[in-house]
Formats: structure tokens, sequence, C-alpha cells
């Protein structure tokens, strides 16, 4: 079932996750888009409390009711174009202050939608650059090394 | 239990590819300052600096005998993060399981 998600590393502090879906791209788009739709399946078959202000500057907070716990998470939505566009913080309520920043694209083909998500593990001290190198040539090879390196650690 | 400063912190150390250049560095072993600053076009102050965050985080440490202080990877803190990201990934995993058949549900009229 959940083998047609891929995931993928596009950049530093990044992942991306595509996922095909078949229904058409409005569909798709309003089942992130309201409670009712929402709390069939973003609590992964869990009970979900649902609020939910989806407009640009909007935000929402969801409590998942799992086995092990309830757990809270909350964003805003920094900007929303429909039917194709999403971009939202995620902030797990456990974990304050650790902000994602998610923005999912919605393409449609052929009657199925593709919703790409790229999420972005930021943090404010990155925002501010906290240390500015200048260094840009072999990043993307040390970051290779790096992430062959948590394979390996993962392992 | 991750915290979140440990986390946050993390993030913010990997999020300068110098930094990342530095751990990958270390990966292939123990390495002092002025051989970590070698490959690298900035100045030995900028590197200390650099491993100075790194070992807030801590994703380094460093020797005590003498001026040398050679510097080690800790793979610890990586390993929270890479497990943190992972958890995320399982759990949208999870919910676009859901969502696909929810949205089944939706298009042939099945009520639940």
């Amino acid at each position: 079932m959940s083998d047609n998600l891929t995931v993928t590393f596009p950049s530093e502090l990044e992942v991306q996750m595509v996922r095909v879906f078949d229904a058409p791209r409005a569909l798709v788009f309003e089942a992130h888009s309201k409670c009712e739709h929402l709390k069939h399946w973003w609590g992964r078959g869990n009970p979900l409390d649902c609020e939910i202000d989806f407009r640009t500057g909007g935000g929402y907070r969801f409590v998942e009711h799992a086995p092990d716990g309830a757990w809270a998470f909350r964003g805003e939505f920094r900007e929303i174009r429909e039917p194709e566009l999403i971009v939202q913080t995620f902030e797990f309520e456990g974990m304050p202050g650790q902000v994602c920043v998610e923005t999912l694209q919605l393409t449609e083909e052929d009657g199925k939608t593709t919703v790409t998500s790229v999420t972005r593990f930021d943090t404010l001290d990155d925002r501010n650059g906290m240390v500015d190198s200048g260094m840009s040539d072999g990043a993307a090879q040390s970051y290779d090394a790096l992430a062959a390196y948590l394979t390996k650690i993962d392992g | 239990m991750v915290t979140v400063d440990r986390l946050s912190e993390v993030f913010g150390a990997l999020a300068d590819p110098t930094r990342r250049a530095i751990l990958a560095r270390l990966a292939e072993g123990e390495a002092t300052v002025n051989q970590i600053a070698d490959p690298f076009p900035i100045t030995l102050q900028a590197v200390s600096k650099h491993l100075k965050v790194l070992e807030k985080a801590g994703l380094i440490t460093r020797g005590k005998e003498a001026q040398w202080r050679p510097c080690r990877l800790d793979a610890g803190p990586l390993r929270e993060v890479s497990e943190w990201v992972a958890a995320y990934q399982r759990h949208w995993e999870q919910r676009y399981d859901h969502l696909g058949d929810y949205l089944r549900q939706l298009q042939t009229g099945d009520p639940k």
C-alpha cells in the first residue's frame, strides 16, 4: 500500500515526498482543507480533534488520539492557492519551537493527482543566518557523504 | 527521548554546508583543526567557530590532549535526527494511505 510513496532528499534538511492519488485534484485539495475530511485520514486511523482556519494567514490545530497518547500538532498557513498549492508550518506541541515548513503542490494528469510535499526542517537560527561561510562548492558532495554516513549508522 | 533544544541545535548545526563538510571529513576519522581546515578556503578562525557550533550541538567531541585537541564525530545526535525525520516520514506514509482509501470511498459513494 505505502510503496507508492517516493521519498527523496532534494537538498540539505529537506525531505520530499511524492504520492499519487486516484482522484481529481479539486477533491484531493478539498480533503486537505476541511475538518470533515481531515478527520478521516490525518489521524492515521486514530480519532482526530480538528480546528482549522483554511486561508493564507490562518492556522490549524490537530490532536491525534493514538493508543499511546494524545499528540497535538499546530501550524499556520503561509500561502494557499486553490487547488494547487498549500504552504504551511508544522509543529509538534511536544517539541515547541521546532517548526517545519511544508510545501504541498498538487498536479493533475488523466484524473490522477500527484501530491508533492517538500518539508524543510528549518530553525529560527537558519533563517537568521548564524554563520555565513560563503562556501558552496563541494557542498553537494559533502552532503552526499554525510547522507551516506547517516544511512550507515541508521542501518 | 530527543529534546527540543538538542534537535534545534543539531538542525541548526547541519544547516551550514561547511559544517556538513566538516562532519563528512570526521566521518572518515578524527582530525585536528589544521587537518580539518586544510581543504577549506576559509580561515582557521572561521573553522574554529564552526567547530564550536558542532561541539555545542553534541555532534563532535574534542580531545583534551594539549593544543592538538583532535575532533571526533559523535553519531548519537545525528542518529536522533535521522530517527525523528524517519518517524515524520512514516506518519505521512500512514496518513496518505488513509487519504487514498478515503478518496476512494468518497468517489464510490461508499458511506463510512
